[in-house]
């Protein structure tokens, strides 16, 4: 039996997925060359960046450890007619991706240079401080469904708290992001201060997969293969999931909202159940958890959507979607990245309308408070 | 099933590929190597554009670190998450007992045949020393 499409799209028809307006937790913007940042950068770390560039963990200057699927990770059918890369021209962005999917809030994750691993932590603070501005600039200003998230390297904890404040006066940035590849695991006490602040000032913690810090991406090494890469974004932030959950951050953070990105969400549902399993055999080891881990996960976390998972049978989907929770979960597309997620078909089991309204848009609404 | 005259053979270069409209579908039409094939313009999986697609070559491999390629140009590579079907039926490649692209049958006849048969458009501007692309939906 063939799933065959047989009749395509007429015209303005729409499926009902797309009736309800999206908030899209995941969208990439780029720089079109290092100069957009200029206006932004002191010249001091303009002659940096030029004459030094990017000073990483990991070896390979502007580039990967693997290919990865296609150029710059992007859809084939991303790259603008203008030129520049995928994501480089919000007029191309609206057109093929905010308008006709009818995005009420775009939510920016900014990936260039490697922001989150520079090893040098001034210049690394100097080029958070650069995108930051560059994304209200060029991107939120220009098209006010598009929010800015505070970036900052919490390796340079001071660094990074400064620049939390700096930006939060604005009231522009909807959420703070660190990344999963930090030097230690995220629940340890040195980045701390970062998450008081983020409770302080009410602004979620974005933490968004990839990269690349000193630590080989999964617990068993270096992988060969980008598809086996791929798949440690989730082992990875399930040991961060585990470390802020165990470490007690949400214990000590009651009100700290954290977001994990582009990690789907299929591994859920047994790190959970294993979490509470040992917290139940060893919890005299954790005396400053004062409850079950998966309570903290449900009051604390959200996961976006994407990229989905797709077993053979809609219902296990179906399933897997009621374990981890259908108010715990954000939709996010990964727009121009080639494992974009269509909010129209990537759902491949049946929602109601209650369901698809909490993932498609409320959810995120109360998350993010638009 | 109707055919529909769509273009010229010179209108699609080898390699290349042209979108029509053809009873309310947008059909994709490849030209690879002499030999022309139309799919739905839509992958089966989130509805990527196919025109976008890359056109590739079957890769198999009969133990690690050889690679041979066959059929080069044949196979499509869905631009986004990259699907791979087969352009002469559709048939997927990763999963092919479950999902295919719906594929319509060519042909190419020569301008002055189709001067003679009753499905001439009218407004066409059939020249009769070039060759037509011609798909049955």
């Amino acid at each position: 039996m063939s799933d065959v499409i047989d009749r395509p799209l007429q015209g303005d028809e729409k499926p009902t997925a797309t009736r309800l307006r999206i908030i899209d937790c995941d969208v990439h913007p780029s720089l079109h060359s290092f100069d957009d940042l200029n206006e932004f950068l002191p010249k001091r770390w303009q002659r940096h960046l030029k004459e030094y560039g990017s000073h990483l963990r990991t070896p390979y200057l502007f580039t990967t450890p693997y290919p990865r699927s296609s150029p710059l990770i992007a859809r084939r059918d991303a790259w603008p007619p203008t030129g520049g890369p995928p994501g480089s021209d919000l007029a191309f962005m609206r057109k093929q991706h905010l308008d006709p999917l009818d995005v009420e809030f775009g939510i920016l994750q900014v990936l260039d240079l490697f922001i989150f691993s520079q090893q040098n932590l001034e210049f690394g603070a100097a080029i958070q401080r650069a995108i930051n501005d560059w994304q209200l600039a060029f991107w939120s200003h220009r098209d006010p469904r598009l929010k800015a998230s505070i970036l900052v390297g919490q390796d340079g904890t001071d660094l990074a708290v400064a620049e939390i404040d700096r930006c939060a006066r604005s009231g522009e940035y909807i959420q703070i992001n660190v990344s999963p590849r930090a030097n230690e695991p995220l629940g340890r006490r040195r980045y701390w201060p970062i998450y008081e602040r983020a409770q302080e000032l009410d602004l979620p913690l974005g933490i968004h997969v990839g990269g690349y810090g000193g630590h080989a991406p999964t617990g068993g090494g270096w992988p060969s293969y980008y598809v086996e890469e791929h798949q440690s974004n989730a082992h990875t932030i399930a040991a961060q999931l585990a470390s802020l959950v165990i470490e007690g951050v949400p214990e000590r953070f009651p009100r700290l909202k954290i977001v994990f990105i582009e990690g789907g969400f299929g591994w859920i549902p047994s790190a959970v159940w294993r979490m509470d399993q040992h917290f139940e055999r060893f919890r005299s080891e954790v005396p400053h958890l004062k409850r079950k881990p998966s309570e903290y996960v449900r009051e604390h976390f959200w996961f976006t959507t994407q990229p989905i998972d797709e077993p053979d049978e809609a219902r296990h989907l179906r399933a897997l979607m009621e374990w981890v929770g259908i108010d715990r979960l954000l939709f996010s597309s990964d727009y121009p990245h080639w494992d974009f997620d269509d909010p129209r078909f990537a759902f491949k089991t049946p929602l109601s309308e209650a369901e698809r309204q909490k993932i498609f848009n409320a959810n995120a609404r109360a998350v993010y408070k638009f | 099933m109707a055919r529909h005259i769509v273009a010229r053979t010179s209108e699609i270069p080898v390699g290349g590929n042209k979108v029509f409209d053809i009873a309310g579908r947008d059909i994709v039409v490849f030209h690879v190597n002499g030999e022309f094939f139309a799919l739905l313009n839509r992958c089966p999986h989130e509805g990527a554009p196919l025109e976008k697609a890359a056109c590739v070559a079957r890769l198999t491999s009969p133990e690690p670190g050889i690679y041979q390629r066959s059929r080069v140009g044949e196979m499509l590579r869905c631009p986004w998450h990259g699907w791979e079907f087969d352009m002469r039926n559709g048939q997927s490649w990763f999963d092919p007992k479950r999902i295919k692209i719906r594929s319509y049958p060519v042909a190419v006849g020569s301008g002055e045949e189709l001067q003679k048969g009753p499905y001439v458009a009218e407004t066409f501007p059939v020249r009769v020393e070039d060759s037509y692309v011609i798909v049955e939906v």
